[in-house]
């Protein structure tokens, strides 16, 4: 298997006919992607290189099917794109859009996890997944994947990217790649997913890669503890960064002694995670473990 | 976005949130007509983005008009932890009877608003919650279904506030809720609201931070953020959508991605180097950004070697060899600047880089190699 993508995943891209959605949109495809569908008001009926328009998501999935929606519309109109998905009956949900206001996705994600039929959703702000070898969908560049047993959730884009290359360069190859986001509300957090990866059979051991602010790494420790059998290796970006200073995104704010990597890293290694010093020492201790 | 307290207690007003009388002054001549205007005895208060002002001496007392013009000279100009004094808020003086604390936020581990409230007010609220956690009283709110009354009331009566300011408080915390959810606000904290000799209940301090992602909805946030000073060259890197932090060391950092980035100043720390900056370019730079950074990070005189570490996803390896090629060309660099490319079009990158030599551009196959080398280059390498 892997997890949340895969090859019965069918994919709608809702911001096909924009600049960005239509270049990661065809992207996802020419990487093997089941893309079905794209979904923009006002230009049903028209195609991106043969994927039909849809002019509403409920169109969209009752013509072809779709069961996954990737979101690439501008932040005021993507909470409502997110909710659209949703009542659609879409199962995944990633949104790469970066900028949504937190009210919004407190809104949107609060509804989202309280309906009988919760759907998946990723992100916001986030570069997407990727299960090597059965589907892509986002921005995570699919040649420094390869298909392999180690599971990978990240806060982060680009350090994923990195963690990745290392780690096939080793010949280690990955179930499922997921990039969860920075924003301050995400869809999924990591619990979320390393449920997800618990579950998994091809799945042997997952990669955590966290970064300052918040406690999303200090509770994915705790559940890690209590509710884990695979290994987890983790890793921190943020020891240097200054308190109090803002790096980049809302996920990355260092508050008082909570949410510094320094402490991060202790809650990791309390449960029983090895926590690499850097991204190429992370690929030399799964190596080990595996 | 930080607020200013003058701003954020504005802002409360509009919604019926009680805030003292107040005039904001930048001089000590505005200040005397704002305490003439008011009337009585005044309090001056520093506005600066960061607590610890009244230790500093921020906050002072004055009995008079020409008092308030005194020590708004004293005020002006005072250093609180790195914050210059800019401006004051000039405000009616009243008795004060009792002082709590209220705070509205997003509490991001549980993906819901939490409404806090203390009795212990006007003191460092983490030293309560690390002392004395049963004073604090935390209620979360659905986003979906708003504040109700009995939130309100649980906070009141749950923090033990006073029989005579619980009535008012608990009317005025939805007003307080209310401004946090229509200005997108991710935090408003009044600390303390205080219960007066008169009986009323009012903010006589307001920390609200709003959320920028917000801003296309709230035009009012351009006009707020005009009175926020940011320095120089962290201003030239924003107006050139680069995400730029200063720190103080002299390895200049470029990279894509807040994650990359800050893993790369760790990397340069643990090769013994000190990072002169936090720099993002963002996703899908393109040359002209990547000039433009090698622009703002050289123009910092106590840089002594500088890193790039891009991994290209949405970013393109062609490009970023193209603006380093440029800014080499373009501007007078006199340090090495070591670059380490992998990703998207990253061969055709480095082919473009081996074939513009230039003697401070140095190549690194790995992140570490990079770190090492720059760290080396600094002159840094053997501490």
């Amino acid at each position: 298997m892997a997890i949340l993508i895969g090859n019965d995943t069918r994919l709608l891209v809702q911001g096909l006919t924009g600049r960005e959605g239509s270049f990661h949109g065809l992207r996802n495809k020419k990487y093997g992607t089941n893309l079905v569908a794209g979904v923009t008001p006002g230009k049903g009926g028209s195609d991106v290189e043969g994927v039909p328009i849809f002019d509403t998501v409920r169109e969209a999935t009752t013509a072809t099917g779709a069961n996954t929606s990737m979101v690439f519309v501008p932040p005021p109109v993507a909470a409502d794109a997110i909710l659209e998905s949703h009542d659609a009956g879409i199962e995944v949900i990633i949104a790469i859009t970066e900028g949504i206001p937190a009210m919004d996705m407190a809104r949107t994600v609060t509804h989202l996890r309280r309906g009988q039929r919760a759907a998946a959703l990723i992100g916001p702000n986030c570069p997407g997944v990727i299960s090597p070898g059965k589907a892509n969908v986002g921005i995570i560049p699919g040649e420094v994947c390869t298909e392999g047993p180690v599971g990978l959730v990240s806060r982060s884009g680009t350090l994923t990217y990195q963690i990745v290359y290392e780690l096939t360069q080793e010949g280690i190859g990955q179930s499922t790649c997921v990039g969860v986001g920075g924003d301050p509300i995400p869809g999924s957090d990591f619990i979320d997913v390393l449920e997800r990866f618990e579950k998994d059979d091809l799945t042997k051991l997952v990669v955590l890669v966290g970064e300052i602010g918040g406690d999303a790494e200090e509770r994915a420790a705790a559940w890690v503890k209590e509710n884990m059998r695979t290994p987890v290796v983790a890793y921190i970006a943020g020891f240097t960064a200054p308190p109090g200073k803002r790096m980049g995104h809302a996920g990355a704010i260092v508050s008082g002694s909570q949410g510094t990597a320094a402490a991060k890293k202790e809650a990791l290694e309390a449960a029983g995670i090895r926590v690499a010093t850097n991204p190429t020492e992370v690929s030399a201790i799964v190596g080990e473990l595996l | 976005m930080d607020l200013f307290e003058y701003q954020g207690k504005e802002l409360l007003r509009k919604y019926g949130v009680p805030v003292p009388e107040g005039r904001v002054a930048s001089t000590p001549e505005e200040a005397v007509a704002a305490a003439r205007k008011l009337g009585g005895r005044v309090v001056v208060k520093a506005q600066v983005l960061i607590g610890g002002r009244g230790k500093a001496g921020g906050i002072k007392v004055a009995r008079s008009p020409e008092e308030a013009g005194e020590v708004t000279d004293q005020i002006l100009g005072m250093d609180v932890r790195g914050h210059t004094v800019k401006r004051v808020l000039v405000e009616r003086a009243g008795d004060i009877t009792d002082e709590y604390y209220c705070s509205f936020l997003v509490d991001r581990s549980e993906r819901q608003f939490l409404g806090i409230m203390s009795a212990e007010g006007g003191v460092d609220i983490e030293e309560v919650a690390a002392n004395d956690p049963e004073k604090i009283t935390r209620v979360h709110i659905d986003p979906l279904l708003g504040i109700s009354q009995f939130h309100a009331r649980e906070l009141v009566f749950g923090a033990d506030i006073d029989r005579d300011a619980r009535k008012e408080a608990i009317a005025i915390l939805p007003k307080l809720y209310d401004a946090f959810v229509s200005l997108d606000a991710s935090l408003v904290e009044v600390n303390p609201l205080v219960l007066t000799g008169e009986g009323r209940v009012m903010a006589l301090d307001a920390k609200v931070s709003v959320d920028d992602s917000a801003g296309y909805r709230h035009p009012i946030f351009d006009e707020l953020k005009t009175v926020h000073e940011v320095p120089e060259q962290e201003r030239l890197a924003k107006e050139k959508g680069l995400t730029f932090i200063k720190l103080d060391g002299d390895v200049g950092i470029i990279g894509n991605g807040a994650g990359l980035v800050m893993s790369t100043l760790d990397v340069v720390k643990a090769a013994g180097g000190d990072p002169a900056n936090f720099l993002d370019v963002g996703g899908g730079a393109g040359a002209d950004v990547l000039s433009s950074a090698l622009e703002v990070i050289t123009s910092n005189s106590e840089v002594n070697s500088v890193l790039i570490n891009i991994f290209g996803g949405i970013t393109r390896g062609d490009l970023v060899a193209e603006g380093i090629i440029d800014a080499l060309g373009r501007l007078e660099i006199k340090v090495p600047i070591v670059v380490r490319l992998d990703g998207t079009n990253a061969e055709q990158g480095r082919k473009m880089l081996a074939d513009a030599p230039h003697e401070m551009l140095v190549t690194a196959a790995t992140m570490l190699e990079g770190a090492e080398k720059a760290v080396e280059l600094a002159g840094k390498g053997g501490e």
